[in-house]
């Protein structure tokens, strides 16, 4: 049994929200890139040089990429043999992020659902963090984190289509639901695709989905060739950087596919913004 | 064609009807923060024939809620959030003289009749462009609500803060103009 200390575990997480805030990870970046080299409008290009200053900024001066510093939100591998000692891995975690959100000058954004009060004083300043576990071999623990805006949230959807609609109801739905956001979520966007499972099990694959190296295709060739497929329909739709019209607007479509009910067809679009700010570090 | 103009507040009539959708603009001078909590309380005042806390005669008024200021410095980052949550309070504002919101997203038809009728505009910046946007703040004092934290009103001193026209006042929108250019039907 390898054991874990509770305090290390808060350290590498606080360390892993500040450094998340301001550098733009290495996948991002070269997706910003190519968007920019391959853009035709010239205001989109324009945006598009703006995003990648703005990383430059960031990184250099260590200011937070977007004011929006997110919802933290983690998925966790833990090894069988691992012992985590000196407290409960969850509060490690939710500690990590609050020290992490308060040193590095990021923004509070938990509220109450009805009275929108911030919950910095009674929960902890930016908690609750959104929490995933899962138990595996080994004697590591896999934290992956990803800072996760509002602005994108707000435009994704899940939906259970009758498994009549097939392949073609889900290319239907996600370009619905991308058109419909046009320039809300911040594009150029990254979309998480979440096929089958249950209701709850696309909506966590769709969320999965976004945390892969930006435009890795999914290992299974036949649905890669699918991400291909929907990568080209959704930027047919026109909106473009910020949404002033362009031929770049999906970065990347990223689907994860589960065994699903005989009765169901459940899909799950989630969004993620230009500013993909995500990391992970295993101890 | 899209036309760059160098502008500073507050905003005339005649700035406005200069303005077309696609023209980039770069503000310099006073601007105004605010989010949906203080939208509400400014309506709120309007209708009970109030004193509001900033003249709105030609103010431009940015959606916002910054990151905290590391020691020294004025302001976070600092870049647009998504406007729609404003659409039922901006119509009541332009009536009263704002001249100017600036966002990212769609507004609604209301806030598009608004800007024609009273000859006001609203302006795209560059969402996730915080770190750039809030270099170019160079002073920031909040002058009302104090206790709605990172929705507070702030007065913000900009200089060349670079924004784009997504609806001018003639009822041009460039986000339906844009995706059309870039539209590719089958």
């Amino acid at each position: 049994m390898r054991e874990i200390a509770y305090d290390d575990i808060v350290k590498a997480v606080k360390n892993m929200v500040i450094h998340t805030a301001t550098n733009l990870p290495k996948d991002a970046l070269d997706k910003l890139k190519e968007a920019y080299e391959k853009e035709k409008s010239p205001v989109a290009k324009k945006v598009l040089e703006q995003l990648l200053e703005n990383a430059d900024i960031a990184r250099k001066e260590e200011r937070p990429l977007c004011q929006d510093t997110g919802l933290a939100v983690y998925f966790i591998k833990v090894g069988q043999n691992v012992k985590i000692t000196g407290g409960l891995l969850k509060d490690a975690v939710n500690e990590g992020t609050e020290r992490g959100y308060i040193e590095g000058y990021l923004r509070a954004s938990t509220c109450d659902c009805f009275t929108r009060e911030n919950l910095k004083e009674k929960i902890g300043y930016n908690l609750p963090a959104v929490i995933h576990i899962d138990l595996v071999e080994g004697e590591n623990i896999e934290i992956e984190y990803a800072a996760k805006g509002g602005g994108s949230e707000n435009v994704s959807r899940a939906r259970v289509l009758a498994p009549a609609q097939g392949r073609q109801g889900v290319i239907d739905f996600v370009r619905d639901v991308i058109s419909e956001a046009g320039p809300n979520p911040c594009p150029p966007i990254i979309v998480g695709v979440g096929i089958g499972g249950t209701f709850e099990k696309a909506a966590i694959s769709s969320k999965y989905a976004l945390f892969r190296e930006a435009g890795k295709p999914n290992p299974d060739p036949e649905v890669a060739e699918f991400e291909k497929e929907l990568l080209y329909e959704l930027n047919k739709l026109g909106i473009g950087a910020m949404g002033m019209g362009g031929t770049q607007t999906v970065l990347a479509v990223h689907i994860e596919k589960n065994p699903c009910h005989i009765a169901s067809l459940p899909v799950s679009v989630n969004v993620q913004c230009h500013s993909s700010r995500h990391s992970h570090i295993t101890l | 064609m899209s036309q760059v103009h160098y502008l500073n507040t507050p905003l005339s009539n005649e700035d406005i009807q200069n303005l077309k959708a696609g023209d980039i603009v770069y503000l310099s001078g006073i601007i105004f923060t605010a989010r949906d909590a203080a939208h509400k309380r400014l309506v709120d005042l309007i209708e009970n024939k109030e004193e509001l806390p900033f003249p709105l005669d030609g103010a431009v008024i940015y959606f916002v809620g910054p990151t905290p200021p590391k020691p020294g410095e004025p302001i976070g980052s600092a870049g647009p959030t998504t406007s729609y949550r404003m659409d039922s309070y901006s119509p009541t504002l332009i009536r009263h003289g704002l001249k100017g919101m600036i966002g990212k997203g769609k507004r609604n038809q209301e806030v598009k009749d608004a800007c024609k009728k009273y000859k006001a505009v609203y302006f795209g910046a560059t969402g996730g462009a915080g770190a750039l946007l809030g270099k170019l703040i160079k002073e920031a004092k909040v002058i009302a609500y104090e206790e709605l934290g990172p929705e507070a009103i702030r007065m913000l001193r900009v200089e060349n803060f670079p924004v784009t026209v997504i609806n001018d006042a003639y009822g041009n929108d460039l986000y339906e103009e844009g995706r059309r250019q870039y539209e590719i039907k089958d």
